[in-house]
């Protein structure tokens, strides 16, 4: 207790000192805030669009090879192999597999899905779509079309469908519309029963999002699917629990890290610049408390010898200027969590994504600048503690 | 002149600094010092005075020889021993007052109990109100040190040294930076809680007044005691 009051008088008598130095510890925090809080809020708004319309992981069995047009012994055929929509290979028992894919750890939601290339024609607008069939409730948890409708409602039944606002406008198509849908096989008419907006532009301009039922009849894969979504907890758990799917279910799977390598790099070179400026924003700060406590030692070395003649231990001095640095850190965390909250909401209205000062963020600003501010008083208590008092005390004089 | 029962003995005492070159500032003294003493430590200047001081306040150690207080020999303590015994059995005084400016004057007074007890608290202040009162200061409590004069200030130091009722104040040139009036205040307060208490004083002055109020003085020249007994 003598410790904290005498560094509570310390940093009281030195007032523009400690202030200063404040002002400093305040500043560091906040920018450190500030900038963890936006790259926080880029990087979850990156994670949203992204992931916010494809599925975390899906599990799906090869594509079938292209077939020979005519098999002849000793006869060899020069061709060419022209790309085409991948045709996917029944998927084998997929009930089983959607039941062990569900049993996984880590797993929080799965989708079985029917999914194909279709023409979508109304009047005399024709475009190129993607037929998908699923189940309405299980397929809104991997993609939430209801909560992105902007028109109608969110409905899977007999010959419905949804579809995208930039499908809906390429095909003059409105709420209530019916269109002509036509795949390789066959030709639907199904009804606009709602459009949504999900954020990405290749859903909102391809997908026909009907019942499970409905796709399998219009692309030819009756009773069976073409892949399970997966929807994780952990979103950067994903190409685990993919591998733990394949080994369950012996079916290939590609988690939203495979598919999205440029995405992921991005991120954690942004992880790593965050981590760089935190670094050397903390390094000013702990410099900063360093070099005031140094002065300071320097400044009260008689006062400091005057407090080991009257018998205050080495371990008392050593605890004023650790009490010192802890309170600059603490009171700076404080003072500068506010100023960086204060300033990611004055820019928020600016940037396209929130910017929200977590909890966890506060807490981590707190004790970061805490043990910053213990860690730089080190030194000058330690030389503060070792002084000789003798000395010391001759030195002031 | 060595009686049965000192409170501080100093046998053989010698002490050398090593700067390159070894040099010997002190060269085997002995002295001691009993309950109630008034002790002159007089000397020119560079004689070892503030060296021996130092020594008998447990703030350095000698290079050779043995202190022994109540008894006890204290060159093998280690430093918090020594800090603990400083706070409990040594009073300081010093030339300049050295009173810690963040403090309120009651709380200078209060600071060698808060280093014994671990804190300041309100049980401390009782008494040392009633050492201001006696020093003639109790008005000044809650000021700054900087608001008083020089020889208050002064007043507030010797407060400081007897607020554990240590058995022996040491005290560096107390009057030397105060003006005669002021000094002699100073003395007589020294001198009166001499002759009320059982605490001996140990006084380094160049001053041969004040010497010559004492009860013994000790004289050092060049490292070494060449006298020691009533002022003469």
């Amino acid at each position: 207790m003598l410790a904290l009051q005498l560094a509570w008088r310390f940093l009281r008598e030195g007032r523009t000192q400690s202030l200063l130095i404040l002002a400093g510890v305040t500043i560091g925090i906040a920018a450190f805030v500030f900038v963890s809080a936006i790259i926080e809020g880029l990087q979850v708004n990156l994670l949203e669009q992204t992931l916010g319309s494809q599925a975390h992981i899906s599990v799906a069995p090869e594509e079938a090879s292209p077939r020979a047009l005519m098999r002849e012994p000793g006869v060899a055929f020069v061709r060419r192999v022209e790309p085409s929509e991948p045709r996917r290979r029944p998927f084998d028992q997929w009930r089983r597999a959607v039941r062990r894919v569900e049993a996984t750890d880590g797993v929080v939601a799965t989708c079985p899905k029917v999914s194909g290339s279709a023409l979508a024609y109304r009047g005399a607008a024709e475009e190129a779509v993607k037929v998908v069939g699923a189940d309405a409730d299980r397929l809104r948890q991997i993609v939430d079309f209801r909560a992105n409708l902007v028109d109608g409602t969110y409905r899977l039944g007999g010959e419905e469908a949804v579809i995208g606002t930039t499908l809906a406008e390429k095909l003059g198509a409105r709420t209530g519309d019916p269109i002509r849908v036509r795949s390789a096989d066959r030709e639907s008419v199904l009804r606009i029963v709602g459009i949504f907006d999900v954020g990405s532009e290749m859903v909102n301009g391809r997908w026909v999002v009907t019942s499970l039922r409905n796709a399998q009849t219009l692309l030819g894969r009756i009773g069976d699917i073409t892949e399970i979504d997966v929807r994780v907890a952990e979103v950067y758990e994903a190409e685990g629990v993919a591998r733990e799917i394949e080994a369950r279910t012996g079916v290939p799977t590609e988690s939203w890290m495979e598919r999205n390598r440029d995405l992921l790099t991005g991120l954690r070179s942004q992880d790593a610049s965050t981590t760089m400026i935190r670094i050397f924003v903390l390094l000013a700060v702990a410099m900063g408390i360093a070099s005031v406590l140094s002065v300071t030692v320097v400044q009260r070395r008689g006062q400091i010898g005057i407090l080991r003649a009257v018998g205050t231990s080495r371990r008392i001095v050593l605890a004023v200027f650790l009490w010192q640095g802890l309170l600059f850190g603490l009171v700076g965390a404080l003072l500068g969590t506010g100023v960086g909250a204060v300033a990611g909401e004055l820019i928020e209205a600016s940037a396209l994504f929130d910017i929200t000062v977590t909890p966890r963020l506060l807490f981590t600003a707190l004790t970061v600048s805490v043990t910053t501010g213990v860690l730089a008083a080190y030194l000058p208590a330690r030389r503060a503690a070792n002084l000789d008092p003798a000395a010391a005390i001759r030195g002031d004089e | 002149m060595t009686r049965a029962l000192e409170f501080l003995q100093l046998e053989g005492i010698r002490k050398s600094y090593e700067d390159g070159v070894r040099t010997e500032v002190l060269h085997g003294i002995d002295i001691s010092i009993g309950e109630g003493d008034l002790v002159a430590l007089v000397g020119p200047s560079g004689s070892g005075k503030s060296t021996l001081l130092n020594l008998i306040g447990l703030l350095d150690r000698p290079t050779q020889g043995r202190i022994l207080i109540e008894g006890q020999a204290v060159e093998n303590l280690n430093d918090r021993t020594l800090t603990a015994l400083r706070g409990e059995k040594l009073g300081f005084i010093f030339q300049s007052h050295h009173l810690l400016p963040g403090l309120t004057v009651v709380e200078n007074v209060m600071l060698p109990t808060a280093a014994a007890q671990g804190g300041f608290r309100a049980v401390m202040k009782t008494q040392a109100l009633a050492l201001l009162d006696a020093m003639g200061i109790s008005d000044w409590a809650e000021a700054w040190p900087r608001q008083l004069s020089g020889g208050m200030q002064q007043r507030v130091a010797v407060a400081r040294a007897l607020i554990n009722d240590p058995p022996l104040v040491l005290a560096d040139e107390p009057t030397g930076n105060l003006d005669t009036e002021t000094s002699d205040q100073v003395m007589e307060l020294l001198l009166r809680r001499n002759s009320e208490s059982s605490t001996a004083f140990l006084i380094v002055t160049h001053d041969s007044n004040l010497a010559r109020r004492c009860e013994r003085v000790i004289e050092l020249v060049d490292g070494a005691v060449v006298r020691e007994g009533p002022p003469g």
